[in-house]
């Protein structure tokens, strides 16, 4: 009963702060929105028993990523550069393209319960069965990533430094 | 089909759809190109929900294998896109999606 | 001994096979007598499997290879053994031989000489292959190689641009008779289900199931045999295949591949004999093509123009022979033929041999006194091909005659004329060559000279088997009052259909001494006129119009095919090429480019580098996607 209720607030606060993300003209707010959004996302994955995840998720991005947009945003002074507003027609489009694939997508959805399921339930979500299949079943995807965090590092670094051009010349 | 009492898979892949739309929908409404980075984002983890309510009916860990994927290649690209964006910024002194269209064949 | 017949067609091959790949290794003598020996060894092979069908005929399959099988289509490479296939092997093989010979000491100075062997040999194997297979199948790929190695000898010198294009003439012409020899077959296919001799004609009648199809069918066959053989109206490609070598015209042109389409109509005789249509239908082609070929002969002035359409005369006499029923009499002619006209060639080669390329009967003359040999053995063939007994060619055209004149009163005058005609225009050419003054150059009458020993001897071998060949064919009556059988129809006897003459011995004789006192009349008029009162043969632009002109030029069917087919074909040919080609497909290639291009130039409208329109296009192309799911 209690699960049932916390399913609903977090959803409802999931897609209230989502929308709120797109129609904020702050992007600063539109981050903070974000945030609400994520961390709604990890109540869901904490009632489906998935702690390690959601403490992952809330540290990777409520922690780190959303901090870089903000550290992104507030260097540039982004804060109030939009004002000029897309088009009406494409606004249109837009909730009319958005809301097609949304039709469809319930479309498909509907058909979820076909789905064959082992039955089993279990502690699947517990950090300890998750670092058995990371460490066992995923090494190699999981030394791999350590690579592509690496290589990602090492081009934020590059682009980002100043005078490029210089550098290169250099 | 059951994954937290009287909430059935329906109801989370719901939520993701609805989510992964807003997401859509705000890539395509915004110009500014930070808050389309946000829709991605946003987008990402509403995969990462349906996966997540997958793994639980299914009883396995596999579906949050992904998801722990999905986080660890998001934040590389969100490393790697906002050193882009700053580039950008730096050169074009603006993040307004419509003008950067130098890719105009 | 049959066994030794898959021999027989192997030794040309390896000839040919040899001299093609290892010739440059060999002297010009070396390759001309291995080629020589070749057709020799063949030659050899054959005497003791024509022996076997010496005491009646009992034809043998020998089967060589498998070919073909499919479902129940069976054809093998397989050989037939019987009088007439043995006949004409032992022909072709020492005709060939001789000519082979002849060919070392003619083209002896060409640059070209282990080439033209190898050719020579090639068309000798699929000659035999022509002859000797059981099939029609089989025939037909003798045919057409026969058909390409005559190509590929017409054009030897191909140098000469007019070479080659009588090469693609008779090819073409070929071609035209081919495809109904091909539809024949098709037919007979269709029909009686095999093409093997064996299952059509030997044992029992498989053509009897052609039904109303025999005369089609045997006209469709007719039609191949018109090709090969030079017949009206497919005959003009034979005067203008003359310009290959001399032996190539004496092998190819005369003895051998122009009689592949009596040897047709004979190995059919069942299915002619079966269609009174038909058979008149050869037998009017063949009068029509013996008094056209005689009458063009008349004003020809070529030596070698003159003997073609001599060729082609003669050729008609063997159909008119084959329509009359006269099936063994027609492969009588082919025999004679083969030697006296091989004999002429041959002669006519060695003139030409002496006068350095000339071929003009008007810039000869008097050459009787420098080429002794060349003479005589010429004059022998002369008076063969122009019926005066006892030579070869008085037996099988008189028989020719004799039989026209039993079934047919329009057919007979029509070949009297025409042998009246040939008796008068083969001594015109042999009076205006060797006797006279020389009229040539001084050039020319210094280099005069007797041909080499490798020349001579096959003159001399084929000057005595037309002297003496005529025998194996005495005439029926006369021969059997005097006891002397008609040897070659005893011996094809079972093979072809027999024709039955009811002549009496006093008809027969009569009739032969009419005929020779025409033919001798002839003779005595060409005397008079080029001898006595010398008179000279016309300068081409002294020839006057009307009959005169019209029979020196052949009676313009060059010109009318050129009218009739080649302008209108061009024509169309030159239309497609504007409206079909230039407009049409032009147009639908140029509306294939600039439809691609425009499709592009739409396509880049939406590469506009706006990532909106990137992603409303990604967003529309999922929603199809997921509603298709």
């Amino acid at each position: 009963m209690l699960t049932e209720y916390a399913f609903w607030l977090l959803s409802f606060i999931a897609v209230f702060s989502g929308i709120a993300v797109i129609i904020s003209k702050n992007p600063v707010y539109s981050v903070l929105y974000l945030i609400m959004t994520f961390f709604s996302i990890a109540g869901h994955y904490f009632l489906m028993n998935a702690q390690f995840l959601a403490a992952v998720h809330i540290i990777v991005y409520a922690g780190a990523i959303m901090v870089l947009f903000l550290y992104v945003i507030m260097m540039l002074n982004l804060n109030n550069i939009e004002t000029e507003k897309r088009h009406n027609i494409i606004k249109l489009l837009a909730v009319s393209a958005a809301g097609l694939l949304l039709l469809v997508l319930s479309g498909a959805v509907q058909k979820a319960d076909e789905i064959a399921v082992s039955g089993k339930v279990g502690a699947a979500g517990m950090v300890e069965n998750l670092g058995i299949a990371l460490y066992r079943n995923y090494l190699l995807p999981f030394e791999l990533a350590s690579v592509l965090f690496l290589a990602a590092m090492v081009g934020a670094v590059y682009l980002s430094k100043k005078n490029l051009n210089e550098t290169q010349s250099a | 089909m059951q994954v937290l009492p009287n909430i059935t898979i329906e109801h989370y892949l719901g939520l993701s759809a609805v989510l992964f739309c807003l997401g859509l929908f705000g890539m395509m409404f915004r110009k500014n190109a930070i808050i389309i980075f946000m829709c991605v984002e946003l987008m990402l983890n509403a995969v990462n929900l349906a996966l997540v309510a997958f793994s639980k009916i299914h009883g396995d860990t596999d579906g949050q294998i992904f998801v722990f994927f999905i986080m660890v290649v998001a934040a590389a690209e969100v490393a790697v896109g906002l050193a882009i964006l700053m580039m950008l910024y730096r050169n074009m002194h603006t993040t307004d999606t419509d003008q950067l269209n130098s890719l105009k064949g | 001994m049959e066994k030794l017949v898959s021999l027989i067609p192997l030794f040309p091959l390896i000839g040919f096979l040899f001299i093609t790949f290892f010739g440059k290794n060999l002297s010009k003598n070396a390759a001309g007598a291995l080629a020589t020996a070749m057709i020799g060894i063949s030659f050899i092979l054959a005497i003791p499997v024509f022996t076997t069908q010496l005491h009646g005929a009992h034809p043998v399959m020998v089967k060589v290879l498998d070919w073909i099988h499919v479902g129940s289509f069976h054809v093998d490479i397989s050989f037939v053994v019987d009088p007439l296939s043995t006949l004409y092997v032992l022909f072709i093989t020492g005709v060939g031989s001789l000519i082979h010979l002849y060919s070392i000491g003619y083209m002896h100075e060409d640059e070209g000489f282990h080439r033209f062997m190898s050719y020579l040999n090639l068309f000798v194997f699929f000659m035999l292959l022509l002859v000797l297979g059981d099939n029609l199948l089989l025939l037909f790929v003798g045919w057409e190689g026969v058909g390409v190695c005559s190509f590929m000898l017409i054009g030897f010198w191909y140098k000469d641009h007019a070479n080659n294009d009588a090469a693609k003439k008779a090819f073409v012409m070929n071609r035209v008779g081919d495809l109904g020899l091909l539809l024949g077959m098709a037919l007979i296919f269709i029909q009686c289900g095999s093409l093997r001799y064996e299952d059509l004609f030997i044992n029992g009648s498989g053509i009897a199931s052609l039904g109303k199809y025999t005369t089609l069918a045997a006209i469709l066959l007719f039609i191949g045999a018109m090709g090969k053989s030079a017949q009206f109206p497919l005959h003009t490609w034979l005067p203008d295949a003359m310009a290959g070598p001399t032996p190539v015209s004496a092998l190819i042109h005369a003895a051998t591949m122009v009689t592949a389409g009596i040897y047709l109509v004979a190995r059919c005789s069942d299915l002619y004999a079966m269609s009174e249509i038909a058979s008149s239908v050869v037998t009017w082609a063949g009068v029509i093509t013996a008094i056209l070929g005689a009458s063009i002969a008349l004003t020809q002035n070529d030596i070698k123009k003159v003997l073609a359409y001599s060729t082609v005369s003669q050729l008609g006499f063997m159909f008119a022979a084959l329509g009359m029923g006269a099936y063994t009499i027609a492969v009588f002619h082919v025999v004679t033929h083969a030697f006296f006209k091989a004999l002429l060639f041959l002669g006519s080669g060695s003139v030409i041999h002496a006068m350095g390329g000339e071929q003009d009967i008007r810039r000869m003359g008097g050459l009787k006194g420098h080429m002794k040999t060349t003479y005589w053995t010429f004059l022998v063939g002369t008076i063969a091909i122009a019926g005066i007994f006892p030579f070869a060619g008085f037996f099988s055209k008189d028989q020719i005659l004799a039989h026209a004149l039993e079934n047919n009163m329009p057919v007979f005058i029509l070949l009297m004329l025409a042998a009246a005609g040939t008796a008068f225009y083969m001594f015109r050419m042999f009076y205006l060559t060797f006797h006279g003054d020389f009229r040539g150059t001084h050039e020319q009458e210094h280099h005069l000279h007797e041909s080499p020993a490798v020349m001579t001897l096959p003159l001399i071998v084929l000057a005595i088997a037309s002297t003496v060949g005529g025998f194996m064919g005495f005439p029926h009556a006369i021969g059997e009052s005097i006891h002397f059988h008609h040897w070659l129809d005893h011996f094809l006897d079972g093979t072809v259909v027999l024709a039955h003459s009811h002549m009496s011995a006093m008809t027969e004789i009569l009739l032969a001494l009419v005929a020779m006192a025409i033919a001798g009349g002839m003779i005595y008029y060409a005397y008079t006129t080029y001898i006595v009162k010398n008179t000279m043969a016309l300068e081409d632009d002294e020839i006057p119009a009307g009959i005169h002109r019209l029979l020196w030029r052949k009676y313009a069917f060059d010109e009318l095919y050129e009218n009739i087919f080649r302008r209108p074909v061009d024509q169309l040919s030159h239309g497609i090429q504007h409206w079909i080609e230039d407009k049409a497909l032009l147009m639908m290639v140029d509306g294939t480019g600039s439809a691609a291009k425009g499709l592009g130039h739409w396509m880049k409208g939406w590469h506009n580098g706006q990532i909106l329109t990137y992603l409303i296009a990604i967003v529309v192309g999922l929603i199809a996607i997921l509603y298709f799911i």
